[in-house]
């Protein structure tokens, strides 16, 4: 009889015929935090490029005040339920703030981002419904249209005449359909055609949900995300976001123009039993949204810096996502060749993101380089250099 | 409307594309453990199957199918239904 572990045999095995010794770039130890964007790990100092800390604000003086300030006067945690012990007034703060930040009615905390799509997709769709996602969307959406018990249909990354297709073959299903999908994708930080997707919902109906996890911060006059930045946030019906990337902390939300946005507090399974986010965590989130808003300046460093970055790896010949935005993912050959190339890198003092397939579109390895306003330009430089210094490794191998 | 036989030759066409090179396609092949598909190749094939078809197969059904075989038929099934 098999035991319980058994099934995990094979990907044990494919991780131990790829790594053999650390420093692992699974799961890899970063021994010291320095600053947004410098680090030790392995004994070395190495620049921070695979964090997706946007905008640099895990070391913030007025987050880190805010969050010590509340560490000291309402304590580690907040040992409960939102629903029951864990809603405090901070926690309330933070949602009308959000919701005055999204201009819309109704914004509900979650205690991590994943939770925020289980959260909120989760409970939405019921067994008679219908999911229409993008192809490409985080394991978090997937993951919680299992929750749903609702029909799932992915439509080809980015092709909104795919989604249209698909709607289409619903015929009167659309009217209650929730099409999913996500600002900046994270994996190759190319962006959603929403003007296109929001067309094709005009047409078919059925609620839009966009998840600005990698665009909150980032896209938008005021920092909203893509739908701020295309104009059309009128026509999304939900928007999910994490604390974890932009704003340095832990953390999701939900915000609709849907009133009864709030009803989902009653239903929704990972927002009840679960623990509410420390106080010290509500706390920093506060001040970084504030920030968000009145420092546009960070958003602009962050583009010039991934704009320098993505030209100079695409001058060097590298293959790169399709446009500049903070993830630059550099496409590899085997995952083999993608191991050899992120110690590589490491030895030069940088630390990115290696990506494996399945998690990655197409079944190609990749450096995913996460790029951060407090980067400066001679760290951008120095990644660039690392990059250029490792690319006859794959000239040598080509595409395996 | 097709037949099981004529759903069954279609998803082979497309499996081919998607399998590994050499790979011993037959109906009843294991498309993960035999065939050695990931998660998402298998949802790969289902847009595929969903093209050719012209219909919605919904990926909740992926827990019930293992092989070509039990593809076609749960598409036949579909077919029938609309």
């Amino acid at each position: 009889m098999m035991s319980l572990f058994d099934k995990f045999q094979s990907l044990s095995d494919a991780r131990h015929a790829l790594i053999q010794a650390e420093p692992s770039p699974i799961g890899t130890r970063i021994d010291e935090v320095l600053s947004p964007t410098e680090g030790r790990v392995d004994g070395r100092s190495v620049i921070l490029a695979g964090t997706n800390n946007y905008l640099g604000l895990t070391f913030d003086p007025d987050c880190i005040a805010a969050a010590h300030d509340a560490l000291d006067q309402e304590g580690t945690g907040t040992t409960g339920s939102r629903m029951a012990n864990g809603s405090y007034v901070s926690h309330t703060r933070l949602e009308e703030e959000l919701a005055r930040f999204f201009a819309r009615p109704s914004a509900v905390v979650f205690s991590t981002g994943y939770m925020a799509n289980l959260g909120l997709i989760g409970t939405l769709a019921g067994a008679d419904d219908v999911i229409v996602l993008d192809a490409d969307c985080h394991a978090s959406i997937y993951d919680a249209c299992r929750l749903t018990g609702a029909d799932i249909i992915r439509f080809r990354h980015n092709d909104a005449g795919d989604l249209e297709k698909r709607l289409r073959r619903l015929g009167e299903r659309t009217a209650n359909a929730l099409i999913v999908v996500e600002g900046i994708y994270s994996m190759l930080g190319d962006q959603a055609p929403l003007r296109e997707i929001v067309a094709v919902k005009r047409r078919h109906g059925g609620y839009l949900l966009v998840d600005e996890a990698h665009s909150l911060g980032v896209l938008g006059a005021h920092g909203r995300g893509l739908a701020e930045a295309e104009g059309v946030e009128a026509d999304v019906d939900f928007v999910v976001g994490t604390f974890s990337k932009s704003l340095g902390a832990i953390g999701g939300f939900a915000v609709s123009h849907h009133p009864q946005l709030d009803m989902i507090r009653y239903a929704s399974r990972p927002y009840i039993f679960t623990a509410s986010p420390s106080p010290a965590t509500i706390a920093s989130v506060r001040v970084a949204l504030d920030i968000v808003a009145s420092r546009p300046a960070l958003r602009r460093q962050l583009w010039a810096n991934a704009e320098r970055l993505y030209h100079g790896l695409a001058r060097l010949g590298f293959e790169l996502g399709p446009e500049p935005g903070p993830v630059v993912a550099t496409l590899l050959g085997s995952p083999q060749q993608g191991v050899a190339f992120w110690h590589g890198l490491l030895e030069r003092g940088v630390y990115v993101n290696l990506v494996l397939p399945p998690a990655t579109p197409g079944g190609r390895a990749l450096m995913r380089i996460s790029v951060s306003a407090a980067h400066d330009t001679a760290q951008i430089d120095r990644i660039i250099a690392a990059f250029a210094a490792l690319k006859p490794m794959l000239d040598h191998h080509g595409h395996e | 409307m097709p037949q099981h036989e004529q759903i069954l030759e279609r998803l082979m066409a497309h499996l081919e594309r998607l399998a590994p090179p050499d790979s011993n396609l037959h109906p009843d092949i294991d498309l993960v453990s035999e065939l050695g598909l990931d998660s998402v190749k298998v949802m790969d094939l289902m847009l595929d199957a969903e093209d050719e078809f012209d219909i919605s197969v919904p990926l909740n059904i992926l827990a019930d199918i293992r092989t070509p075989n039990q593809l076609a038929q749960a598409i036949n099934k579909l077919l029938e239904s609309q």
